[in-house]
Order: C-alpha cells, then sequence, then structure tokens
C-alpha cells in the first residue's frame, strides 16, 4: 500500500495530465457528427506520431559505435515520420472535399 | 534558456493538439483543425531535434535523423496523395501500424539501453544481482509500450491486409480463448519479469515482442470486414496510448497529452462508431461477423427468387419517377462510380426529377466514407441525407436505387432476431414504391447473409459492377 502511495506521490504531475488528458480527449469530441468520423481517426492518427519525438531522442542519444541502435532508431525515426507526415496529409485530402462546397 | 523554449514548443505542441482535435470535430473547422494540430507537431519535432538536451548533452546524429525524415515524409507524402479515396481508410490504418511499430522499437531500444551494463560473467562471480537494479517502473512502461506498440502494429497490418483483400476473413474453433491465453501469458510474463527479474530477462523480453505481434495478428483476423473500422479506431487509441508510455519514459509532456488524447478520444471515437451499428464493442470483437456464427445466422430463410430489370426499364422508371433517392454503398466505392453517379444524379434533375442520398452512417468502409466520396465528386452536400431523415423521406420516394450497398438495407435487421444484423439501424428502403439493386451477383455482404430485400416483389436487381451500370444507365437515360 506504502508502495503504491510512494509511487504515485512519485509520479503525481503525470498521473495528473493522465487523467485530464482522458476527460479532455472525451470532452472535445463528444459532438463529433458522423460523417466526421473517418478525418476524425485520421487526425487523431497523425497526432499520435508524436512517438516521434522518442524516435528522435532515441536517434540522437545513440553511440557511434552502436550500430544496432542506430539502425533501429533510424527505422524508427522512418516510421514515425511516416505516420505524422502521411497522416496529416491523408486528413487534409479527405477534408479538402469538403470544403469545396460551403 | 534554450531548455525553456523547448518547454514552450512543447507546450505550444500540446495545445494544439487539443484544439486541433476539437476543430476537428466540427466540418466547418475541419480542414483548418488539421493544420493546426500539424503545426504544432512540426515545432515540437523540430524542437526536439535542435534544443533537446539530457543531463547538458545535445542530440548527436543529425544526419541519421534528418535524413529518416527526409525519407519519411518524401515516402508518406507520395503514399497519401497517390492513394485513392476508396482506399483511405486502408492507408489510415497502414500509417497506424507504423506509430505502433515505431513505439515498440522505442521500447526495444531502451531495453537494451538498459541492458548495457550487463555481463554475465561478473553477475555470477559476485552474487550482485543485476537485473534488480533496475528501476520497476522503466521497466512497467518499457512492456507496455512494447507490448501495446506490437499488438497495434501487427494488428494494423492485417486489417490494411483485409481491406484491401490481400487477407481474408480466418477463424477457427476457439479462437478468443487462444487470444485470451496468449494475451494472458504475455501479461503474466511482464509481470513476472519486473516482480521476480530472472536471469532470462532478455530471453523473456524478446518472447514477449513474438506473443504480442502474435496477438495482434489473431485479435484482427477473425473479424469481419465490415467491422473493420472500429478495429482500426480503437488500434488507432492502442497507439496513443503506447506513443503516451514514450511519454513517461521520456518524462516529455507532449508525447504524454497526445498519446493519451488521442487514446481517450480513439475509445470514444470507436464507441461512436459502434453505436452508429447499435452494437457493443464486445459483440464487434467477440462476435465475429463472417467467421464461425454466420452459417447459423445465414441459415434462415433463404433464396427465393428475384427478378431482374433491364437497363431500359431501370431507366424509363427513374426519368418518369418524382422522386429518385440513390442509396449509395462499398460497391460503389469500390467501382469508384462517384462520378458518374453525380453525373446521372445531374441528367435525372434535368428532366425534373427529384433526386436525393440516403446515407447510411457505416456505408462503405468507414463511417463517412460515401460523404467524403460524393463530396469528390461534386455532388451538393443538401442532397445527403442521413439515415433518420432519409428513412422519413422513402415513404414518398418513388424509386431507389441501390448500388452496391447491401447489409445497410437488409430487413433481417428489423425483423429477423436470429440475425447477426439484428437491431443494426437500417435504411428503410422497402418503404418506397419500387426499388433497383444494383450488384455484381447474388453474392451476399460483408456480414455473410442473405438479404430478403432483394426476393421482394417490389425489388429489381440490376447485375453489374457499378461503373459501368451506371454509364450505361446514364445514356439510356439520356436517349428518353
Amino acid at each position: 500500500m506504502n508502495q503504491i502511495l510512494n509511487w504515485i506521490a512519485a509520479h503525481q504531475e503525470m498521473a495528473y495530465i493522465v487523467i485530464l488528458m482522458i476527460f479532455v480527449g472525451i470532452e472535445i469530441i463528444g459532438k463529433v457528427p458522423s460523417v466526421l468520423h473517418t478525418p476524425l481517426m485520421s487526425g487523431a492518427n497523425a497526432i499520435h506520431g508524436v512517438v516521434i519525438i522518442g524516435a528522435i531522442i532515441v536517434m540522437g542519444q545513440a553511440e557511434e559505435g552502436n550500430t544496432i541502435a542506430l539502425v533501429l532508431g533510424f527505422l524508427a525515426v522512418i516510421l514515425g515520420t511516416l505516420n505524422v507526415v502521411g497522416g496529416f496529409v491523408v486528413t487534409d485530402r479527405m477534408l479538402e472535399m469538403f470544403k469545396k462546397k460551403k | 534558456m534554450e531548455l525553456n523554449l523547448l518547454v514552450f514548443c512543447y507546450l505550444l505542441g500540446s495545445v494544439t493538439f487539443i484544439v486541433g482535435l476539437k476543430m476537428l470535430s466540427n466540418p466547418v473547422s475541419a480542414r483548418n483543425g488539421n493544420l493546426v494540430a500539424a503545426a504544432g507537431m512540426f515545432v515540437a519535432i523540430m524542437g526536439t531535434i535542435f534544443l533537446y538536451e539530457d543531463e547538458g548533452k545535445k542530440l548527436g546524429n543529425y544526419g541519421w535523423i534528418f535524413s529518416a525524415l527526409v525519407i519519411g515524409t518524401i515516402v508518406g507524402t507520395l503514399m497519401a496523395k497517390r492513394v485513392k479515396m476508396t482506399a483511405m481508410p486502408e492507408m489510415v490504418s497502414l500509417f497506424n501500424g507504423m506509430g505502433g511499430a515505431c513505439a515498440a522499437l522505442i521500447s526495444v531500444i531502451e531495453f537494451r539501453h538498459l541492458m548495457h551494463g550487463y555481463d554475465p560473467a561478473t553477475y555470477a562471480s559476485n552474487g550482485y544481482s543485476f537485473f534488480s537494479s533496475l528501476d520497476g517502473t522503466t521497466m512497467l512502461i518499457i512492456f507496455l509500450g512494447l507490448i501495446i506498440g506490437s499488438v497495434s502494429f501487427s494488428g494494423s497490418m492485417i486489417a490494411w491486409g483485409k481491406l484491401n483483400g490481400k487477407i481474408k476473413d480466418f477463424a477457427f474453433k476457439g479462437q478468443h480463448i487462444i487470444n485470451l491465453v496468449i494475451l494472458l501469458l504475455n501479461v503474466a510474463i511482464a509481470a513476472f519479469i519486473i516482480i521476480a527479474r530472472p536471469e532470462e530477462t532478455p530471453l523473456f523480453f524478446y518472447a514477449i515482442i513474438l506473443l504480442s505481434i502474435l496477438y495482434g495478428v489473431f485479435f484482427v483476423l477473425p473479424i469481419g470486414g465490415a467491422d473493420m473500422p472500429v478495429v482500426i479506431s480503437l488500434l488507432n487509441s492502442f497507439t496513443g496510448v503506447a506513443a503516451a508510455c514514450g511519454g513517461f519514459l521520456y518524462d516529455n509532456k507532449v508525447m504524454l497529452t497526445g498519446g493519451i488524447l488521442v487514446g481517450a478520444a480513439g475509445t470514444l471515437l470507436t464507441m461512436l462508431m459502434c453505436k452508429a451499428m447499435n452494437r457493443s464493442l464486445s459483440n464487434v470483437l467477440i462476435g465475429s461477423f463472417g467467421g464461425g456464427n454466420a452459417a447459423a445466422g445465414g441459415a434462415g430463410p433463404q433464396g427465393g427468387t428475384y427478378k431482374e430489370i433491364s437497363l431500359s426499364d431501370a431507366a424509363v422508371v427513374m426519368s418518369y419517377a418524382n422522386k429518385v433517392m440513390i442509396v449509395p454503398g462499398y460497391g460503389l466505392a469500390v467501382a469508384q462510380a462517384q462520378h458518374i453517379c453525380h453525373e446521372l444524379e445531374k441528367t435525372l434533375e434535368a428532366k425534373g426529377v427529384e433526386v436525393k442520398y440516403a446515407i447510411h452512417p457505416v456505408a462503405g468502409r468507414m463511417p463517412g466514407h460515401m460523404n467524403v466520396l460524393l463530396a469528390e465528386a461534386d455532388v451538393s452536400y443538401e442532397k445527403l441525407l442521413e439515415m433518420e431523415l432519409a428513412n422519413e423521406e422513402f415513404k414518398s420516394t418513388d424509386v431507389v436505387l441501390i448500388l452496391g450497398a447491401n447489409d445497410v438495407v437488409n430487413p433481417a435487421a428489423k425483423s429477423d432476431p436470429s440475425s447477426p444484423i439484428y437491431g443494426m439501424p437500417i435504411l428503410e428502403v422497402e418503404q418506397a414504391k419500387h426499388v433497383i439493386v444494383n450488384k455484381r451477383s447474388m453474392k451476399p455482404g460483408y456480414a455473410g447473409i442473405e438479404n430478403q430485400l432483394f426476393f421482394q416483389p417490389k425489388t429489381s436487381m440490376l447485375f453489374g459492377d457499378a461503373k459501368k451500370a451506371l454509364q450505361d444507365l446514364l445514356a439510356e437515360v439520356r436517349s428518353i
């Protein structure tokens, strides 16, 4: 029990962010019309591409001689970029079609 | 100073994600919302590359980082630009898989990083336990990111393959039990490593990767094509959580906010999609459509006689109708027939026929898929009726033209409790005076069940590929 409390105390900042973000995430898309489900999913897909930041950090910290870390990091950055760039471009293409007729 | 600037970049990124997602849920601001989120992402990425430092050390390997970014950008843009509108859903799935793989790779690298100082020989000689010195929280987060990321990756790949027809539905008896066993085994191994810290930790670690990938495959394989959007949305929120694990690992607020935001919003979106189909999530995941129980569901009153209609008859019926309602479905999407469909609509309107479209929320491959396709073909917004409105108008409709839709107009959803789609809201096309169904064959739709609508006296079938049939129909209508 004590351990759990200690753990929460040590990570309280993170815990607050997680809980608040869960509510924000649910709140902001609560009223989305079904027409926008697909673009919204695609947009959210691009946003979780933020994982690329982790890949960049890993890549940037890899030591020169550590080939495996370099190669894996390189691959991770490529995959992350695909997720981000592809995600945003696909979403834009979908939404472009909605915009034409106002 | 520079570090504070980075904090600001991340804050900006987090805010743009929230604002962007909010704007994306409103038709007017959606496109700008996407751009806002993209701009925030750009700032956060550039900030990380140039400003990030750990214990006073800046990031290195700029050559590697930038070449990876450039490769990813070029390939990603080309893929996203080239993909046909009809193939959008599998594209989203593919990109989602990339994100999942990225999260899993980060966990792999971080784990190897943890193992860096490990030397079995010294461990054995002085009895000093290397593994017990590792931080439990870090390991927990690494495992979480690894499992969720890998499942999301392999699941998305299967969903992608299924949507573009490369992979067929596959289910065997007791598959759900096996899935559950794999998942529990996975969690058990992870928990065992964290608590007991065995010497074989690295071996177990790689076992977790394999099991997670396997789980993702088995998880998605039995789920029918019609339910794929729900699965992709779910995997999407998984990847969000995996990204958030990375945020924990690096104490990185923008990854944490972005990841959790997508995780929460994605989960809600998944529920909303299920609601549009009047099914529960567990029903989608466990009651595999088209799999084992489809045979039971499809065994209802089968067969009967249907009648075909010739192109010229169909053209006459439609030209002299007061009101025609077009019900587009996946068949229209695969045939890329949205433009020719719009032509037909204009030609009929010129003859004084009122033409509207009835859009089922889950018609096509994804919710909203039909709206996107028809918008691409310049069909005006006001002509697209959502299900409730359309159902009211069917009573006063003379001809309903169904283009490659099947399950969304299946009356069994209302009348046959044994049907697997029982309870799903449908377009009640049988209220119209005449129904013309364009399909390629009498084959059942994705739910794998017969459609009694096709055998009703007021229904006539117009067989053929949607594009070809519409072209011929258009020519006939013009010649009247």
